[in-house]
């Protein structure tokens, strides 16, 4: 399968577009099992995937994945990843974001160019307490809401927890099952502008609730 | 039949059970009573994981649940006579079980089905509830990764065995067993005990 006529069939294409627009953002690409990864800067990171995500030669407008890995190297300690395709080039392509576990462990959101990142986002703050700067919406996602032992992907987490089985009995008991989803979770009234035509007439019409 | 009674009331005796002792009348009133229950089972199946693949095949028709008199699940808590929490447990659930569990009427029973439910299994992991009975009474454990439909069966014919076994007359069958005021179903040091490594997992370590 090949690209349409007049896009690049390629990741290296966007990568030498990313060096030449951000030459201090990009740290190394490489192609390891036929997979492009950029390694970029914690700083420059969200301006390139801005500039991947809205430039029409590149295109990339489907967030695959998104995130977290820790490694025991004293280097590289913390990695942010995005897993990007081009639907229209049929194109992947990864970015890195390297962090430093003894420094913030912060980097901004990208749920204003991918709207499906934000659970992903929640759930690499759940599990590796990475902070999203500006998501809308940091909770927990997999772990219940006031689940107090940390972040358990770390390296640093112990297997079995940090608590007695006991008291993690108690807290899980005290838990309230019902308060995960709040009503703004649960209603499509925010998204109601952005419906078709013939489905808003028809949300309308029904009678379910109130529109905006 | 409403022999319902708060645990520890036998010193202060109350007259309507001191007078109920086993005799010709109430061995058959149980016979006739456990005959009923045991054969008319309704249970709540709590499906978790693949435990739940084999309990579906129990019920389908080559293994046939309902020559057990079990043919109607109750999804319903409410009008549910036996919970078979089939799977392993997250830490998530267990509030969850407890209050479907304590949904459930009197008189009521419960299987945990499979090594997880049991255990913990194979799952000595930060989010894993090690054993239901740290969070409900349990009446049956079937053993087996994922047990197979006859060990679910076997199971479900010990338990009628035990309930062809019990008596009116005996009121602590019939006691509910409440989250006590530490938040807790079990002694804290009994659920630390029956949550220990064992096996393989012995040779886990505790950090990393």
């Amino acid at each position: 399968m090949t690209a349409p006529v007049g896009l690049p069939d390629d990741a290296a294409a966007s990568v030498a577009a990313v060096r030449e627009r951000f030459p201090s953002g990009v740290v190394r690409s490489h192609v390891v099992n036929h997979q492009t990864v950029l390694q970029v800067t914690p700083g420059e990171a969200h301006a390139i995937l801005a500039f991947l995500q809205q430039q029409p030669a590149h295109r990339f407008d489907y967030l695959t994945d998104l995130t977290c890995v820790e490694y025991r190297d004293a280097e590289r300690q913390f990695e942010v990843v995005y897993q990007l395709r081009s639907l229209a080039r049929r194109v992947d392509l990864r970015v890195k974001i390297g962090l430093d576990s003894d420094g913030p462990l912060e980097v901004r959101t990208v749920t204003d160019l991918w709207m499906g990142a934000e659970w992903l986002e929640r759930e690499a703050w759940d599990m590796f307490g990475v902070v999203f700067a500006g998501h809308g919406d940091l909770r927990r996602i997999l772990m219940w809401e006031t689940y107090s032992e940390g972040h358990p992907l770390r390296k640093s987490f112990p297997l079995r927890g940090h608590w007695s089985r006991a008291e993690q009995t108690r807290q899980a008991l005290n838990a309230n099952p019902e308060a995960h989803y709040s009503m703004e979770e649960l209603s499509i009234s925010e998204a109601y502008r952005e419906l078709p035509k013939d489905m808003q007439e028809r949300l309308a019409e029904s009678g379910r609730g109130s529109l905006p | 039949m409403g022999l319902i009674v708060p645990a520890g009331s036998g010193d202060h005796a109350d007259p309507t059970y001191e007078s109920v002792s086993p005799n010709w009348v109430t061995t058959r009133l149980d016979f006739l009573a456990n005959w009923s229950r045991a054969n008319s089972l309704w249970s709540m199946p709590f499906g978790t994981a693949c435990c739940a693949i084999e309990f579906m095949a129990t019920a389908a028709s080559r293994y046939d649940i309902s020559r057990f008199g079990m043919e109607r699940m109750s999804f319903s808590p409410r009008q549910a006579d036996l919970l078979i929490c089939a799977g392993r447990l997250p830490f998530k659930l267990a509030p969850v079980i407890r209050r479907i569990w304590d949904q459930m009427p009197q008189p009521k029973w419960s299987i945990s089905m499979g090594a997880c439910a049991s255990s913990g299994g194979i799952f000595d992991t930060y989010s894993m509830v090690q054993g239901i009975d740290t969070i409900i009474p349990v009446d049956v454990y079937v053993p087996g990764c994922p047990p197979r439909p006859e060990g679910l069966l076997y199971a479900i014919m010990l338990l009628q065995k035990k309930i062809r076994g019990e008596s009116l007359a005996d009121p602590t069958l019939r006691v509910e067993h409440m989250v006590g005021p530490d938040g807790l179903f079990r002694r804290p040091e009994e659920i630390d005990e029956v949550s220990e490594p064992f096996g393989n997992s012995v040779h886990q370590t505790r950090s990393a």
